[in-house]
């Protein structure tokens, strides 16, 4: 067919989509040789962008990599359908693959539970089985600070968006707020949950700057929003019959938390009355993610390191982000179960969900939106890592490896590689485009338990049952 | 019939009287009153029986009450600090099956740099003398002295591919009575046995002869197949063989006793 017309001569009627299905200008014939270079520049032009930005091509959630009329060629593709091609946005920076262990910490007596590095990706803290929490000079590549004061084990910690406080919580039940800079506590220990702590986040900096309010999930079947400044707790989320296992205040104000007891509430946050409830799970739900969760981490910081002088200026950065981010679309949320399955949500639009998302053999115990919002990543004990489409919640890739369940995931700031932490003692890094291992990271002497990659893109982290922290460098 | 059966039968004629609930719970309700004028009337060993049946009571009632009372207090159970910690992920799941996945971090320490392997027995003695082999394998019997076909009376471990030679050349015949496939190995370290699968004998100390033939004997030197303990390489592969040493007479015994080479 294709003999009969001349190839130079030949158009493809193409559409050019957003994600969200949105069109760009009407269907347009581009020449058969176009490209993904050409599209760009098309791209670009069309919606005015004053800088150059980089896209990435799909059709039929297959990226295009050579000409369009190669591609129609390989695909049979009619000549006279309208070709519907999505175009993504790809980060403008590029962050290099970590290839070698630079630094391994020791420090903690117990094994390391929790990691995270601060949204500014300067400061790095670590909880552990020990009760300690350590702050790590990421300079030298020691330890900076113990904070001692937790009773019992510290499972989780995370940093406020503006890098200014950290708080950690232990399985004693009890919160603790400590000042980063000096690795002191600050104030009394925060108590009122009645065991332990299963999950904290902080609430975004565009809503609130500077940084007062966090919510804190329980095994009680509480969750608690507390204020930094008035050291104590604002409103008791009670509602859920057994564990709160997972818990994240959303970019609009509203805080989602997943039970044990199958469902997912929404909380709205001045009262703390439940908005809504998400039904669907048929066993415990593990984890949750958000599509903006990445930008609400990082608040307004972002590639380029830059520092703000006051809380004023950060909100507008961070809501400027969080916009640019979130688009004209529904937040979106991924929620992975015991019962082996994800569900995709769109809480603003309707309780029922969107996409069930099946595949895996064991239960997910991590769901990650990548940091731009195309890809869901879910990690399960079946030892595979599996990539889904993050606005369709179709599949897309399964990463096997792993000879161990897969604890942890996290993604790269450019969403182009995904790390993943396993019980079977390795980090594996994984590129997006071709779908293959990019790297594997053996070293860890046990079970890998938290891992964490920068926001700037230039270290990764890792803690297990080994004890020692581990730094991974380009 | 039974004087008591008539009321039974009437009751189920006629039904209950239309007071007798109301006479019922009257008469329940004036029992602790006329339980605790017994009490206090009670007089001499009669007296004294009833206070310790009525403490009885209401001891057995206040700890039922205690029993399903909220407790106010916090317990102090939760409070101490476990050894081996695990993230809150980890925390609500069943270890049960833990206990037999061995700990990585005690299996890795390695003693590389000191050998091979070493071993718990006595070194593994040089001599391979066929001599002593032949010993060792027990003639049929005196009036075949002369016979080149050898049976072992040894337990022996025969793999799984193995098919016999034709009777021809079939010169060591191993009797499946005494051949074994698992082996019970114990980790020295975290002191707990497990029944594994043998993959291959790795060396006898009697000599060439026997590790060829697959005897086991004590301080042979087995390669046992761990891969259900979760062991793992630095490098992230599944261990899945590993050497062990017999520790006991197999052939004595009835069953394979070994301690694993870590």
């Amino acid at each position: 067919m294709t003999m009969e017309v001349e190839p130079e001569g030949k158009n493809v009627m193409c559409l050019l989509t957003d994600p969200e299905g949105t069109p760009l200008g009407n269907s347009v014939y581009l020449p058969q040789n176009t490209g993904p270079q050409h599209l760009q520049q098309i791209v670009n032009q069309l919606l005015n962008n004053e800088d150059k930005l980089p896209y990435a091509f799909y059709i039929s959630d297959q990226e295009l990599l050579e000409s369009l009329g190669k591609y129609s060629e390989k695909n049979k593709i009619s000549v006279e359908k309208v070709l519907k091609i999505v175009y993504q946005p790809q980060a403008i920076f590029r962050i290099r693959p970590v290839h070698r262990c630079s630094a391994t910490i020791a420090g903690h007596n117990e094994a390391v539970l929790s990691v995270a590095f601060s949204p500014d990706g300067r400061q790095l803290a670590s909880g552990s089985g020990d009760t300690t929490v350590r702050l790590w000079d990421l300079g030298t590549q020691t330890p900076l600070y113990t904070c001692t004061g937790h009773k019992n084990w510290v499972l989780c910690i995370a940093w406020s968006p503006d890098g200014k406080h950290l708080v950690s919580g232990s399985k004693a039940g009890e919160l603790q707020c400590w000042d980063p800079q000096t690795g002191k506590p600050s104030g009394n220990p925060l108590i009122g949950h009645k065991k332990w702590i299963t999950g904290i986040s902080w609430e975004p900096v565009h809503l609130n700057s500077p940084c007062r309010r966090f919510v804190s999930a329980s095994k009680d079947g509480d969750a608690r929003i507390w204020d930094v400044t008035l050291r104590k707790s604002v409103i008791c989320l009670s509602g859920h019959t057994l564990a709160v296992t997972c818990v994240k205040w959303g970019g609009d104000g509203v805080i989602y938390t997943g039970s044990q007891d199958c469902t997912i509430k929404v909380w709205e946050t001045t009262q703390g009355k439940l908005i809504r409830e998400l039904k669907g799970h048929g066993h415990w739900v593990n984890s949750l993610a958000l599509s903006t969760e990445y930008v609400l981490r990082t608040g307004a910081f972002d590639h380029t390191c830059k520092q703000y002088s006051s809380p004023e200026e950060m909100k507008k950065v961070a809501l400027e982000r969080y916009n640019k981010m979130k688009g004209n679309a529904p937040e979106r949320l991924v929620s992975g179960s015991d019962d082996f399955t994800m569900f995709l949500w769109e809480p603003f639009v309707s309780k029922h969900p969107k996409t069930r998302m099946t595949g895996h053999q064991q239960l997910v115990n991590h769901v990650y939106f990548s940091p731009d919002g195309q890809w869901i990543a879910s990690a399960s004990f079946d030892r595979s890592v599996k990539l889904w489409n993050g606005t369709t919640g179709k599949f897309v890739a399964a990463f096997r490896g792993h000879v161990g369940p897969v604890y942890q995931i996290s993604w790269s700031a450019d969403s182009r590689l995904l790390l993943s932490g396993s019980k079977d003692s390795t980090l594996k890094v994984w590129d997006i485009r071709t779908r293959k291992l990019k790297q594997d990271l053996p070293g860890h002497a046990d079970e890998v338990y938290a891992v964490d990659w920068s926001p700037d893109g230039e270290k990764v982290v890792s803690g297990g049952k080994d004890r020692v922290l581990k730094l991974w460098m380009g | 019939m039974p004087q008591g059966d008539y009321i039974e039968l009437h009751r189920k004629r006629y039904g209950y009287r239309p007071d007798h609930f109301e006479r019922k719970r009257k008469k329940e309700a004036r029992l602790v009153h006329k339980r605790s004028e017994t009490a206090q009337k009670a007089l001499g060993i009669k007296g004294k029986m009833f206070a310790k049946k009525r403490y009885a009571e209401k001891a057995l009632m206040k700890k039922t009450l205690a029993m399903h009372e909220e407790s106010s207090t916090r317990r102090k159970v939760d409070d101490d600090v476990h050894e081996g910690a695990v993230p809150a992920y980890l925390l609500d799941r069943d270890n049960t099956t833990r206990a037999k996945i061995l700990n990585n971090t005690i299996k890795q320490k390695r003693k590389e740099k000191a050998g091979k392997w070493e071993v718990p027995l006595p070194k593994v003695r040089p001599v391979a003398e066929d001599e002593r082999c032949l010993k060792f394998l027990d003639l049929e019997n005196a009036r075949v002295t002369k016979q080149w076909k050898r049976m072992v009376t040894k337990a022996t471990f025969v793999g799984p591919g193995f098919t016999r030679k034709p009777p021809k050349y079939e010169r060591f015949i191993r009797p499946s009575g005494l051949r074994f496939t698992k082996a019970h190995v114990t980790h020295p370290e975290l002191k707990c046995t497990f029944n594994l699968e043998i993959i291959g004998v790795k060396k006898n100390p009697n000599g060439q002869m026997y590790t060829s033939l697959g005897v086991l004997t004590k301080g042979t030197i087995i390669e046992v197949n761990v891969s259900e303990l979760g062991l793992v390489t630095p490098a992230g592969k599944v261990v899945w063989g590993k050497y062990a040493q017999v520790t006991n007479n197999p052939e004595n015994d009835g069953c394979v006793n070994a301690v694993l080479l870590v």
